[in-house]
């Protein structure tokens, strides 16, 4: 299990200006479902966007600390 | 030999800050490349259409049943090098994984997405076509 911060903070971590919001599906901190708003998406296919947020949690995911996760990645409006 | 797919360009993406595993056996790789050209919609799932194994890969079944589209399935908790290398394979760490074409569209998350805008039955027609 993870804490929502330590998500939070890896993915800042690649993407300082991302705005994270962490939910814990079942209470447990392994099933999250987490939404990305970050300027380093723009212009890249959805995969691509995936694949960042994948990289920042590349540990977390690895060692099943995060067992599940349903992600959403937008660039911010404007 | 099959056909050499095309590899998606994202394993030398700069704003990827970990390059895609070369670790894998080359038979494995082989065999993945077999796979994803075996059909123009192949779908890495645990389980089968009838009896998925997890919520994410049921979406994905859902999705494809509801669109009428023909697809295959590969059921990696059969075969744990597939398992493994799928996900080096896309540079990709989780499990449903789908192709279309060749091209790796992505997992439940982004297939709901291009589901709900109208894109996954655009480009599986064209795929189809």
């Amino acid at each position: 299990m993870v804490q929502p911060d330590q998500v939070k903070d890896a993915i800042r971590l690649v993407m300082p200006d991302a705005h994270v919001e962490v939910e814990d599906l079942t209470g447990g901190g392994d099933h999250l479902q987490v939404k990305v708003v970050s300027t380093a998406f723009a212009g890249l296919s959805k995969v691509k966007q995936h694949q960042l947020v994948y990289g920042a949690l590349r540990s977390e995911l690895a060692s099943e600390a995060i067992h599940a996760l349903a992600l959403t990645t937008t660039s911010p409006a404007g | 030999m099959p056909a050499r797919v095309p590899l998606v360009e994202f394993q030398t993406d700069p704003h990827f800050p970990f390059p895609a595993s070369i670790s894998m056996d080359p038979n494995t790789r082989q065999r993945i490349e077999s796979l994803v050209a075996s059909s123009p919609v192949v779908v890495f799932m645990k389980g089968n259409k009838l009896m998925p194994q997890c919520g994410f890969s049921n979406n994905v079944c859902q999705i494809l049943n509801a669109l009428a589209v023909p697809f295959e399935t590969f059921d990696v908790l059969s075969d744990p090098e597939i398992r493994q290398g799928i996900k080096e394979f896309s540079d990709w760490p989780t499990i449903p994984q789908v192709y279309v074409q060749g091209q790796f569209m992505g997992g439940s998350d982004i297939l709901i997405e291009m589901y709900n805008s109208g894109e996954l039955l655009e480009k599986i027609t064209i795929a189809l076509a």
